[in-house]
């Protein structure tokens, strides 16, 4: 585990890419192919599944060192990280000078994964004993994995970089290999930077190609026959893979959700052998797609009852044929591709092939887009003919072209310290509309503010605090914010009876009173005029 | 809860728009506005302010507080433990360990002491006189780190960390720039290395005459010169240089070429604040009282009564109150900012 420490240090204590690839090309090259491994899938962002409950955690530790519950939070907001706090309290007992070192991979295998079948007194005395001997910088890594939170903070690109700098394999065919689900072993990491190309995994989906935002005018695409346009569907991006007898459906997260939505498995059943698509979950009824809310509503249910598949039936709206008869299409330009899934995919209702939008001119095109609302989608999608279907998100060939938010203004009403880098300062806020003379919390905000405007926000939030409640803080109800938001949706279970989508602060309205703010009356008609 | 005799008198030392005042006595402790008498425990900035009428410090001081107030302040000063009148009470200054000359406040009033601890730290510091524990019956004492996850590792692991930082910058051949509190950390951090190296050390010009003023005071430090008194083209390369945290981002920067940043502070002990000022690296070094020192020094005066003020000041008393059976209470000032980004 000492060499993971040293490789989270590293990183840890540079902005410079170079300086991150460099010290992950060290790591790889030092360390043995099974610990790698185990690094690797921290690395990439994995995850345990909780093995011990949080809150157990921080009995033990309050217990061990006699903190009591109210001077814990108190701390516990500063820092902001539960794995961290646990390192911090046990600082004060004594370490053994020598501390034995275990490899990263029998730490795992034979340590923390074990915890999963024992009972909470079993846990607390193997997890606390392991607290008196690990040294400091170890003993917060094992809290980061205990708590499934290790977080590393370089991005896959930079994993990948690192990776192919290690094995002389092309960065594409490397994330390609490090899809889906794997088994962090030692035979996955020899495979994953050996020649071997036959790959064994018949559910590993092809990385995605994402869009960038499209920030300068659109006439700058060029030629509008050069260009695919689409509607921006307002769902789950997906890959559906039809292999080898079995359906694979998988977020853009690389989360299998193939049981979440039984309907497009059985529909894709039917598909031709060795065919993947890329395309959105939607729910969808009569050839239209229903607003996100109602698929949103169905994502949170732990039973699919044939009621709620009922509410809200999926579809599958497909934009690219990325495989077919088991071959990888993605070379091929997208103008072929899609004459490809076209052809594929005649006459089967839960696949639509996403629309081309037929306005014949950029000019008229952005008149059409101001259906969007209407339509229940987010804009359109920009797409090269040409293009080849690449990873990650590459600018040039693929644009979002989004609709404009709404806006509302808003009181700031409470605030909240943050996590991480911004523990300590209060980052994350309740706002408020009026409701006649009452002020009603509409949303809950934590970006959108330079950290120069944090800054001051925390120090005018410190100075103007009306009533403390453990770590939040309710301020004098003065401070105006323009927050956007993407949607809005009628919800009983908030006090204001109204839910927004993706709420984010874009300005500090500093020019205004908070009578100036607008009203739950003007954010309810929203609700109606989709447009 | 114990109940102080002294409560049935009237305070010692109460709270005003000023500052801390004693009434008995006529004089402020460290006003923050001008006023007849000021009594000064140390020469950082939030302390030792000008304009007040006549000033009264520890000796050692003298020096720091001259480049602070001014040459044409009214400064009087007492040896550490000398006595002196003022009104009612007998006021002597005790050392407190925090920077050079700085002091706590001892006030005698008719039998009855109380001490106003100033800033205070408990760790062994080649620069300045330790920190004495005085018996008195109302302990004032500061809680800028009253959490317990502030604990403090041994000055000297902390010092060989800093010159490693150092040597593995110098082998890539870049500048090691280390931001440190321009008046205490900066000499702390000279002294220590004093230790461990002979090398010279670039200050930054807000640094120097503080360091100077140090020298004056016989304190051995590194070797020091100013940035600005480098020859022009001369590379950083494999240089150590302090400079106050005013200076990171600034344009003053720009001549280091390629340089790594550290921070030594107290603050640093928590990820998210080194991480969140885009430091490099975090160097725990404060010249505040930790966690256990709180304790253990409020414990160790004997006080029946201890209030504490900056920072953590309501933690620090309720933990006092309920788990070390102090009667202790908050003292909160109306020109405090909280906690975060205070000297120490």
């Amino acid at each position: 585990m000492r060499r993971l420490a040293d490789l989270y240090d590293a990183l840890d204590s540079t902005t410079s890419t170079n300086a991150k690839v460099d010290a992950l090309v060290a790591y790889f090259h030092a360390t043995p192919p099974e610990d790698a491994a185990w690094g690797l899938f921290f690395l990439t962002g994995r995850r345990l599944k909780r093995l011990v409950p949080p809150k157990a955690l921080r009995e033990w530790v309050r217990e061990l060192t006699g903190t009591p519950e109210w001077l814990f939070d108190e701390a516990y907001a500063q820092v902001g990280d539960l794995a961290e706090m646990i390192a911090l309290l046990l600082d004060q007992t004594e370490r053994p000078p020598e501390p034995e070192e275990l490899p990263l991979s029998r730490w795992l295998e034979e340590r923390l994964l074990p915890l999963a079948g024992l009972s909470s007194a079993e846990q607390r005395e193997r997890v606390t004993g392991w607290w008196h001997v690990l040294p400091r910088r170890e003993l917060f890594l094992f809290n980061k994995m205990l708590t499934g939170e290790l977080r590393v903070g370089v991005s896959d690109t930079l994993v990948v970089r690192a990776l192919a700098q290690r094995s002389g394999l092309e960065p594409a065919a490397l994330s390609h290999r490090l899809m889906g689900t794997w088994a962090p072993s030692r035979a996955f990491f020899e495979q994953l930077l050996g020649p071997d190309v036959s790959d064994g995994d018949r559910s590993r989906p092809y990385p995605f190609y994402l869009a960038s935002p499209l920030e300068q005018p659109v006439e700058g695409l060029g030629e509008r026959a050069d260009w695919l346009v689409e509607w921006k569907w307002d769902g789950i991006r997906g890959q559906l893979i039809r292999r080898q007898g079995g359906v694979y459906l998988w977020s853009r997260g690389e989360e299998l959700i193939t049981e979440r939505f039984p309907e497009i498995a059985e529909a894709a059943a039917s598909l031709p052998d060795g065919t993947v698509l890329d395309g959105e979950v939607l729910a969808y009824a009569e050839q239209q797609p229903l607003p996100f809310s109602r698929l949103q509503r169905r994502i949170g249910r732990q039973k699919l009852t044939a009621k709620v598949l009922a509410e809200a039936p999926a579809a599958f709206m497909v934009y690219d044929l990325l495989e077919q008869d088991g071959q990888d299409l993605r070379p091929l330009p997208l103008r072929e591709r899609r004459a490809r899934l076209q052809a594929l995919l005649r006459d089967r209702p839960l696949f639509p092939v996403s629309p081309s939008v037929e306005a014949s001119s950029w000019e008229a095109l952005a008149e059409v887009r101001e259906e969007s609302r209407a339509r229940n989608v987010e804009g359109f999608m920009i797409k090269r003919l040409d293009s080849v279907y690449q990873h990650g998100r590459k600018r040039g060939d693929w644009w979002k072209w989004k609709i404009d938010p709404f806006t509302v203004d808003a009181i700031l009403l409470y605030a909240h310290p943050g996590h991480g880098r911004r523990a300590s300062l209060y980052t994350d806020y309740t706002f408020a509309v009026w409701n006649g003379e009452e002020l009603l919390p509409i949303a809950k905000a934590y970006s959108g503010l330079t950290d120069e405007e944090i800054g001051r926000l925390d120090r005018w939030i410190r100075a103007h605090t009306k009533e403390k409640f453990g770590p939040v803080r309710s301020v004098d109800p003065v401070q105006v914010f323009e927050l956007h938001f993407e949607g809005i949706a009628a919800s009983p279970r908030h006090k204001s009876g109204i839910a927004l989508r993706f709420p984010r602060i874009a300005r500090w309205r500093v020019d205004k009173t908070p009578r100036d703010a607008d009203s739950l009356d003007r954010l309810k008609e929203l609700l109606h005029v989709p447009a | 809860m114990n109940v102080s005799p002294s409560l049935d008198r009237p305070p010692l030392v109460t709270v005003t728009s000023d500052g801390l005042y004693c009434p008995a006595g006529g004089f402020h402790i460290d006003p923050w506005r001008p006023v007849a008498r000021a009594l000064i425990t140390h020469a950082h900035g939030d302390h030792a302010r000008s304009g007040s009428q006549r000033y009264l410090s520890t000796r050692p001081a003298l020096g720091l507080l001259r480049k602070r107030l001014g040459a044409d302040a009214n400064i009087a000063t007492l040896e550490y433990g000398e006595r002196q009148s003022l009104g009612d009470v007998t006021v002597s200054f005790h050392s407190a360990g925090h920077v050079l000359g700085s002091a706590q406040i001892r006030i005698e009033h008719r039998g009855e002491v109380w001490v106003v601890s100033g800033d205070y730290k408990r760790d062994p510091d080649p620069t300045c006189e330790p920190f004495e524990p005085v018996r008195c019956d109302t302990f004032i004492t500061e809680a800028t780190f009253g959490l317990p996850i502030y604990r403090w590792d041994d000055t000297r692991l902390v010092a060989e960390d800093v010159l490693r930082w150092w040597d593995g910058n110098r082998t890539l051949g870049r500048a090691s720039v280390l931001f440190c509190y321009a008046l205490g950390k900066a000499q702390r951090l000279l002294g220590e290395l004093a230790r461990l190296t002979d090398r010279e050390v670039l200050v930054h010009g807000a640094t120097q005459g503080l360091v100077e003023a140090y020298r004056e005071a016989g304190v051995r430090m590194l070797p020091t010169r100013l940035v600005s008194e480098v020859e022009k083209g001369t590379s950083f390369a494999g240089a150590l240089i302090l400079a106050p945290p005013s200076a990171a981002g600034s344009t003053w920067m720009r001549r280091f070429g390629e340089y790594e940043t550290g921070f030594a502070s107290g603050w640093m002990r928590v990820r998210g604040n080194r991480r969140r000022r885009g430091y490099n690296r975090g160097f725990v070094l404060s010249d505040h009282a930790d966690w256990p020192s709180l304790l253990h020094t409020a414990k160790e005066t004997g006080a029946s009564r201890v209030l504490a003020t900056h920072g953590y000041s309501e933690q620090l008393a309720r933990y006092l109150r309920e788990h070390e059976g102090i009667d202790a209470a908050p003292l909160s000032t109306p020109f405090e900012g909280e906690t975060d980004e205070t000297e120490d």
